[in-house]
């Protein structure tokens, strides 16, 4: 702090305000199976079939944290990963923490439906300026986290966000709505999901994935019921019966097929 | 069910398809096992032909911000609550699916998005819904007294009712912490959420310059258009138009893919199209395998005859 016009005391004081103003960062993520797994079903169609399954961070939540970690890294903040499942999905919470997030929570409960992990969630979400997830999960799809925890939280939620940046105190998003594009703003605290576009996936180096085994990784226990929904059975599509082959030479007849015999236009 | 709620999403002062699909759907509810169908209308709409898709009456709240989650949610969660609502059904468009967590939390609520049955309540309340990113489904029991569903579009039919729906009025005061500072919408184009036709190109198209015959097509169909991964990885489209596992699911009548192989993460996304065209010049495409018709040639000779077949 030598030659600092405003002290020794002055730069303490500033070096204070800045971390009064550290930008806290929450991810939640969702372990899934890779996008080329071809699902089937067990014991009677009631349980997914894990058997061979690779697992994988969420692609959404992917970007979720990649864009929280730019935007703490630009921000002097800190970013926390939570996650609510059972200790097989730790491999992949270490795989956030190796990108470069801080810390993670574990909640150690079966992540039932969406309403269960947002309300888990919720319990340890108070004091972030920002929470982020991804757009939907690739396996429930139900896309409701997000809006779940701002009202949980009573605070806004922002969805399929594809920028988010951030000065003094307000965050400012791009957002997919029906049929185009909108800029949203809003002042912290606030709950945003990710949407493709919102950045490149961090790919994690050397040094991020020693750092990742001795960073915390704290274990909570559930403090909810997972009382809203529960799965009965499951179901693949009806398989089509068979391609009808249209000869190239005659493609024009696809237009006549398909207003007289499948009646579709 | 005592009193569903639909929640009559609007654009540009008319209701949307899947909006009409929407209060079918509860006036089909309510049919089966009882109760009134009540549409919201949230703005200026004039919700006076709202009984014509269904709804028993229909309730105005006059605010005159623009959508944003929190605040919309906010008077649907009031209207519920002073309706005693028992069911809300929303359409699961960008905006249904941005409410229905918020007001589902407020109302203590269970969940649903992407419905795509109606609800078999002989031992609960189950429906069906999307999961797997549309390779697989699930039938999920909703145990709260009260429910949210939000129904994918194209789902069900509209059927029309006679009858003029009860019209008031309620005045409920919303305030949101998020500022809408520009809207930019693609006028004059069909959404791809909502389109019954989507007319979709991948990398046999061999570039982003050659996309006019897929939109040529698409004007003459009164289609979308809409495109694979590695095409919008390379920035050839936007990603707003990727359909597949890791983008949008689609559930059009007609889904007519061009130069698209048919991995099994794009199959995902379209596989609940109700027919489905693969246009493919390699004859061992997986796609042939997912599709009601095929036409194994190159997307250049091919598509000019059948852009003239459609245009005719």
């Amino acid at each position: 702090m030598q030659g600092n016009p405003i002290g020794e005391k002055g730069g303490f004081f500033l070096l204070f305000l800045r971390k009064l103003k550290r930008m806290k960062v929450l991810v939640c993520i969702s372990v899934v199976p890779d996008t080329t797994t071809k699902i089937g079903f067990i014991e009677n169609n009631t349980q997914f079939n894990t058997a061979g399954v690779q697992y994988i961070l969420n692609p959404y939540d992917e970007l979720a944290v990649t864009r929280g970690l730019e935007l703490a890294e630009a921000n002097g903040g800190s970013v926390t990963i939570v996650h609510v499942g059972k200790a097989d999905s730790e491999a992949v919470i270490r795989k956030a923490l190796s990108m470069g997030a801080n810390e993670a929570i574990r909640i150690d409960a079966e992540p039932t439906d969406a309403q269960f992990v947002a309300a888990e969630i919720a319990k340890i979400a108070g004091g972030y300026d920002l929470i982020l997830t991804g757009r939907e999960s690739i396996d429930y799809n139900s896309g409701a986290v997000g809006g779940l925890l701002g009202a949980l939280l009573g605070i806004p939620s922002v969805n399929v966000v594809t920028r988010i940046d951030y000065a003094n105190g307000t965050f400012t998003f791009d957002r997919d709505i029906d049929g185009g594009r909108e800029t949203v703003s809003c002042a912290a605290p606030v709950v945003a999901s990710a949407q493709k576009d919102l950045c490149e996936p961090r790919i994690p180096n050397m040094r991020g994935i020693m750092a990742a085994r001795t960073k915390p990784l704290q274990l909570l226990q559930p403090q909810t019921v997972a009382d809203f929904s529960a799965s009965k059975s499951y179901e693949l599509p009806t398989a089509k019966t068979g391609v009808k082959m249209i000869d190239p030479e005659n493609a024009s007849q696809l237009i006549d097929i398909l207003r007289n015999e499948a009646k579709v236009i | 069910m005592k009193n569903i709620l639909v929640f009559a999403e609007s654009a540009d002062n008319t209701f949307k398809k899947s909006t009409q699909e929407a209060i079918s759907y509860a006036r089909e509810i309510a049919e089966t096992v009882g109760g009134t169908v009540t549409a919201l209308v949230i703005g200026a709409t004039d919700g006076s032909n709202l009984g014509n898709y269904g709804a028993h009456q229909v309730v105005s709240v006059d605010y005159a911000g623009s959508f944003t989650s929190d605040a919309y949610s906010t008077i649907i969660a009031e209207v519920a609550k002073s309706m005693q609502s028992d069911l809300l059904v929303v359409s699961n468009t960008y905006s249904g699916k941005s409410v229905a967590p918020r007001v589902a939390a407020s109302l203590d609520a269970s969940l649903a998005t992407n419905v795509i049955s109606l609800p078999v309540t002989s031992d609960g309340f189950v429906v069906k819904r999307g999961v797997f990113s549309g390779k697989a489904f699930a039938w999920v029991n909703l145990s709260k007294s009260c429910k949210v569903l939000s129904i994918t579009p194209n789902s069900f039919e509209i059927k029309t009712w006679s009858g003029d729906a009860n019209k008031s009025t309620q005045s409920i005061s919303a305030t949101s912490g998020i500022a809408v500072e520009q809207v930019n919408k693609v006028t004059g184009k069909i959404a791809l959420t909502e389109a019954e036709v989507v007319i979709s190109g991948g990398r046999g198209l061999k570039g982003p310059e050659n996309w006019g015959m897929i939109e040529e097509l698409a004007d003459a169909l009164g289609a979308a258009t809409a495109c694979s991964k590695p095409v919008s990885d390379m920035g050839w489209r936007p990603h707003s138009e990727h359909v597949g596992q890791t983008g949008i699911t689609i559930k059009p009548n007609l889904y007519i893919a061009v130069g698209i192989s048919g991995a099994i993460q794009h199959l995902a996304g379209v596989s609940s199209s109700k027919v489905i065209v693969a246009i493919n010049k390699d004859p061992e495409a997986p796609f042939f395998k997912a599709a009601d018709y095929g036409i194994v040639g190159d997307a250049f000779d091919v598509l000019p005859k059948i852009i003239a077949a459609a245009k005719n």
